[in-house]
């Protein structure tokens, strides 16, 4: 799994069917401060409702498909979990 | 998933039968304004996606998630046609 940021939304109206009727948000992986960017943008589909600058947890691989929503779909990456606060060192370093 | 722009087309005679008519377009991953970064890939096009188009692609064992690619040996694949990206509010690429 990886901590990441919703930066923005795709919409797509020409798309596989298996697909149709999802939320595509665009993330980009952070640190486990919630702060500094990490790598390239990546889509992923919304399981959770997140909103735009919400800190998310992404699933990848075919471990995404393991939902009602998108198994057996063309997905490799899901938002599985909207993030309240994380810790590291016995310190909070990013608070919802 | 990440946002690629189709930026060319393969031609291939012989090849593994199962992929026999299916059409492999060259891709290079972009930025969320659509600016090509990284290297060149290819991936199976479901979707008849054309040249300059910006499209998602899935990879590894959920390209093999379509009526198309499914047990063919195929690790990515065009699932979706951008109409438009927006990052925090601003529509960063819009379809021509």
């Amino acid at each position: 799994m990886k901590i990441a940021r919703i930066v923005g939304s795709t919409i797509s109206t020409i798309k596989n069917r298996r697909i149709m009727n999802t939320k595509l948000l665009i993330c980009r992986e952070t640190d486990a401060f919630g702060k500094k960017e990490l790598g390239t943008s990546y889509v992923a589909i919304d399981l959770v409702d997140a909103g735009i600058g919400d800190l998310v947890l992404t699933c990848h691989g075919s471990a995404a498909r393991q939902t009602p929503v998108t198994k057996e779909t063309p997905t490799d990456a899901v938002i599985m979990a909207v993030l309240d606060h994380l810790e590291v060192d016995g310190e909070i370093t990013f608070r919802n | 998933m990440l946002i690629s722009k189709v930026i060319g087309t393969t031609v291939s005679t012989i090849k593994e039968p199962t992929l026999e008519g299916r059409k492999l377009l060259i891709l290079r991953q972009t930025d969320v304004d659509g600016v090509p970064v990284g290297k060149p890939y290819v991936a199976v096009d479901t979707l008849d996606a054309g040249i300059g188009d910006l499209v998602l692609t899935a990879h590894g064992s959920s390209g093999r998630q379509t009526d198309i690619t499914k047990n063919r040996p195929v690790d990515a694949v065009i699932m979706a046609v951008i109409d438009h990206l927006s990052v925090l509010g601003e529509v960063t690429y819009k379809k021509a």
